[in-house]
């Protein structure tokens, strides 16, 4: 019984070679043009952080879409949740120290930022 | 007064039900990487606060070595690929093929541990310790935590090859792949995060 | 070989440590002496110890945290005597260096190894017989969890002895707590008990969120889930969120003392704001962790003895999720003067004074389940009313300091001791208490006295209120936290008013020592044969007192919120089945204790730089871990035939004793 249920707590989805493939594919031109951003300086300077950002979280859903299988489908709800759950504190912890650090510094530390 | 007597009708099921933990561990674990999520974005966080305060000391620009960590990058893209391949075998049931994928992973686990050791080595070698700056104290225990976490990895593929020569690809030896699985390519995850934010964004 | 350990570290020459030392030597001895003497070791080991039954770790946690609220109360009465005396010209009798350790001990303690043991205790003892569950999702880890935070405690306790505590509160700012300033091993003990404890907490967290999730009984939808396990689902989620925090922080922190590295240190670049930042994301959530099941005992005691359903289930579940998330957004009320400047001050001030909505939305929910019931005033009533009063004091204190420009006048002044206090006596110790009288028929099979239960809680009420409003006095008047001495003689009198409030609380804790003594002399005379002894409403009180290891034989079928009730309203409960199935249960393992043993001695050997013996034991503790691993005997079945024979030996009794009852109202349809 144990093998029926193991594929059923797995959500029934574990990929197939043609998807791992496709993942791996997109991670690697992700990979690779998050790197010629910076390392060939072609990228007008402007664009190349919000390039950056757009090129990670790309690789980030690619990655959590292709290998770790997150998906929408209902009975993989819970794990979404837990992950949209957890999104929420990491970014109250990240923006909340950044704001409240930043606001310190210049207040408090003027002289003493950037050096 | 109560003298109904219920009849087993639903016992079977509920018996079953606490048979399964499968679905329950993966929850679990998920939930497990999920706080471990918040270890990092703490470090994060830090590591974004302490990233100009140099002391003086060397900056991201003059430490960094881009295409050394392309090399890094590669190494985990790719093992992440060769652990996808090994839990393709697995719920096809091909117990050497797991074997061959698990250890092929854990070769470029390991060359990944031993570059980011060498890059660690060469730096403090240069006078960029750890404690040479805020920034520097930030960076080598970023990325020294994933490396930690990719070593605790690779200590549980060497104990996953052993479960599955010794008992082959039963339901918890499954559920145990299943589970490093997802911890092998959530560090990824974080790694795609380290690369951005610590080296390409440090060098700019 | 020893690290930084020589005999010269256990402190000879104070007089004080080595009288606790020697009664502690001597009490110790005399335990292991009794346990030897009527050969309980075995009993100990097999039936305690190993134990993976969410029942008896939840006991073990109660006992670890009520010996703790000892020692922290030891600690709280040294500092309200020294205070007491120590104004003007007078030094007191504990010189600044102890002082500093007992006031930074006893806030450590009773946060993290008094409060927190006894609501993971509670959420034990109580969740999975609430849910209609077996057990909780890895009782095995259950058992680590409680081993880790055991060693926690032996650590804690250690550093009375050998070398010293931290002397830099109960949060440790650094730059105090860098090794700059603090070379000592007191700040080291901190962050390994801390460390230990907290990964404990946190396995725990992960473990009841499953359970919550996935083990409810057939029926249990989250909307007919009770109100304690409700508050307990989101003090977990808080739980896994939070702790991962305070591990960063504190690992950071451990990082700057033995890696030298410089996160908070003055020099090279290092920024103490951070810590503060860092800790406090921690800190907020952490008195939500604590005060939430609080909520959910006291929501659960009030309905049961007003005779009605909870008024308001609905935004009492609301008003739970909404305090937990808005905790995540307050953490920086702690540090108003620190300066982020006016835009975020008053962001997480609003913030603050946003979390009275919710809370006062419980509040007019208990007071409306009042309302017109027919209230039975037993103890736990007691304390849920002292608690109601007292707690909506604190908390007009607290949006008062949520005032930033108020802040800045009584920022780490007594007031906001007395503040927190307030909320923290008023709310969780009241809660524990409360939960202690109302549970422990159902951990113990008996009763505790009434009498004693009543003078424990009029002497903590009133003794609160001695204590404490005086240092809101004081607090005004300009005296700050943290003195082992002042100038001003005029504060005299309301340190002495204070340490005698002190005195009236000890006696409150005596009484309750008292009672549990008492009613285990008397149990006889109280034994619950029911299982059912206050005319409960939830499934805990549909098994048996103490619950058999299985709780439940069949699993029961929701279709109510007050389940229980509704099938006694309907003469459904206590079903006996013609047929009992085979229970699958999970097997004791002494893996966590022996892990638990190895922490210690990790931690140990990382306080002393005894790398050996750190080595050893981190060596240890993932030795044993693979070991468990390779175990692949961990569950066994228990015979459908032992299922009924134990069934059976309650249940005939029981419907001969329903059937004397015969008509009488549900409420007092219990022996």
């Amino acid at each position: 019984m144990s093998h029926a249920h193991e594929q059923a707590a797995h959500g029934g989805k574990h990929g197939s070679l043609s998807s791992y493939m496709v993942g791996f594919g997109l991670s690697l031109v992700l990979t690779l043009l998050s790197f010629g951003c910076v390392m060939t300086g072609m990228v007008p300077h402007h664009l190349v952080v919000p390039g950056l950002m757009v090129f990670c979280v790309a690789q980030v859903l690619v990655q959590l879409g292709f290998f770790l299988h997150m998906g929408i489908a209902p009975e993989q709800r819970e794990n979404l949740m837990v992950a949209v759950c957890a999104l929420v504190f990491i970014a109250i912890v990240v923006i909340g120290s950044l704001w409240v650090l930043h606001n310190m510094n210049a207040y408090m530390m003027p002289g003493m930022s950037h050096g | 007064m109560n003298t109904s007597v219920i009849t087993a009708g639903h016992d079977v099921a509920g018996h079953h039900e606490h048979h399964d933990d499968g679905s329950k561990t993966l929850l679990g674990f998920w939930i497990y990487l999920m706080s471990d999520c918040l270890i990092f974005s703490g470090l994060f966080a830090t590591f974004a606060v302490m990233a100009h305060s140099y002391a003086g000391g060397p900056t991201g620009k003059e430490i960094f070595d881009l295409k050394y960590v392309l090399g890094e990058t590669m190494l985990l893209l790719v093992s992440s690929f060769t652990f996808g391949m090994a839990m393709l075998n697995m719920h096809a049931g091909r117990r050497g093929k797991v074997l061959a994928w698990l250890a092929i992973t854990f070769l470029f686990g390991a060359a990944f541990v031993g570059m980011e050791i060498h890059e660690f080595v060469h730096l403090i070698h240069e006078g960029a310790g750890p404690d040479r700056s805020a920034f520097l104290s930030a960076y080598f225990t970023l990325v020294g935590t994933h490396g930690l976490h990719v070593t605790c990895g690779l200590i549980w593929i060497v104990v996953m090859l052993d479960m599955v020569r010794r008992y082959g690809l039963d339901g918890l030896v499954r559920r145990r792949l299943s589970c490093l699985s997802l911890f092998w390519h959530f560090l990824d995850v974080i790694w795609i995060c380290v690369f951005t934010f610590v080296y390409l964004h440090g060098v700019l | 070989m020893f690290g930084k350990l020589s005999l010269s570290s256990i402190p000879f020459d104070q007089p004080i440590v080595m009288g606790t030392l020697l009664m502690v030597a001597i009490g110790g001895a005399a335990l292991f002496g009794g346990i030897t003497y009527f050969r309980k070791w075995g009993y100990l080991w097999n039936e305690w110890f190993t134990t993976v039954d969410h029942k008896k770790i939840g006991v073990m946690y109660v006992i670890l945290a009520l010996v703790m609220l000892l020692r922290g109360f030891a600690d709280a009465i040294m500092m309200r005597g020294q205070q007491a005396l120590a104004a003007g010209g007078a030094q007191g009798y504990l010189p600044p260096h102890h002082f500093d350790q007992i006031f930074s001990a006893h806030g450590t303690i009773m946060i993290f190894f008094m409060a927190m043991p006894f609501i993971v205790g509670l959420m034990n003892l109580v969740v999975p017989l609430q849910i209609g569950a077996r057990d909780v999702a890895y009782p095995f880890l259950n058992s680590l969890s409680f081993w880790l935070t055991a060693s926690g405690v032996v650590l804690i306790m250690l550093s009375l002895f050998v070398g010293e505590f931290s002397t830099t509160g109960w949060l440790a700012y650094p730059p105090l707590s860098e090794l700059q300033f603090s070379p000592g091993v007191g700040v080291d003990y901190y962050i390994w008990a801390l460390q230990l404890s907290g990964l404990g907490t946190t396995l725990s967290g992960i473990n009841f969120i499953v359970t919550i999730l996935r083990m409810r009984a057939p029926g249990m939808t989250l909307m007919k889930m009770p109100v304690f396990s409700w508050t307990a689902l989101v003090t977990n989620v808080l739980i896994v969120a939070a702790f991962p925090v305070l591990t960063v922080t504190l690992a950071l922190l451990g990082a700057d003392r033995y890696l030298g590295m410089h996160f908070f240190t003055n020099d090279l670049g290092g920024n103490a704001m951070m810590y503060v930042n860092l800790i406090w994301i921690w800190g907020h959530p952490e008195v939500y962790i604590l005060v939430l099941p609080c909520f959910g005992v006291f929501s659960e005691i009030i309905s049961t003895f007003s005779g009605k359903p909870l008024f308001g289930y609905k935004s009492m579940v609301w008003a739970t999720v909404a305090i937990g998330g808005l905790s995540f957004l307050v953490w920086l009320h702690h540090f108003f003067t620190m300066g982020s400047g006016a835009n975020v001050n008053a962001f997480f001030g609003i913030a603050t004074m946003v979390i009275s909505i919710p809370t006062g939305v419980k509040v007019f929910n208990w007071l409306f389940t009042m309302y017109r019931g027919r209230v039975r005033f037993t103890v736990p009533v007691l304390w849920t009313i002292g608690f109601m009063v007292t707690f909506v004091i604190g908390g007009m204190t607290g949006v008062l300091l949520a005032v930033p420009g108020a802040d800045f006048v009584l920022h780490n002044s007594l007031f906001l001791i007395a503040h927190f206090h307030n909320m923290i006596i008023g709310g969780v110790v009241f809660g524990c208490l409360a939960a202690l009288n109302f549970w422990f028929p159902k951990a113990t099979g008996f009763k505790l006295e009434e009498r004693w239960g009543k003078w424990s809680f009029w002497c903590w009420l009133v003794g609160f209120y001695v204590a404490f409003v005086p240092l809101y006095l004081l607090g005004f008047m300009g005296a700050t936290r943290r003195m082992q001495h002042y100038d001003n003689v005029a504060w005299q009198p309301y340190f002495v008013v204070a340490l005698i409030g002190a005195v009236i609380i000890m006696a409150g804790i005596g009484f309750t020592v008292l009672q549990i003594a008492v009613s285990i002399r008397n149990r006889d005379s109280n034994r619950d044969l029911t299982g059912d002894p206050w005319g409960g409403r939830t499934l805990e009180w549909a098994t048996s007192s103490p619950a058999p290891f299985y709780n439940f034989a069949v699993e029961p079928q929701i279709t109510e919120l007050d389940q229980f009730w509704a099938d006694k309203e309907h003469k459904r409960a206590y079903p006996r089945h013609a047929h009992y199935a085979d229970i699958h249960m999970p097997r004791n393992t002494g893996v966590g204790v022996v892990m638990g043993g190895f922490a210690t001695l990790l931690g140990f050997g990382l306080i002393w730089h005894i790398w050996w013996l750190a080595i050893l034991g981190l060596v240890g503790m993932v030795g044993s871990f693979v070991v468990r691993a390779y175990d692949r005997d961990v569950d066994y079945y228990v015979p459908g035939a032992e299922v009924e024979k134990i069934e059976r030996e309650r249940l005939v009794p029981l419907h001969k004793l329903i059937d004397q009852v015969g008509a009488a109202p549900a409420e007092q349809k219990v022996a």
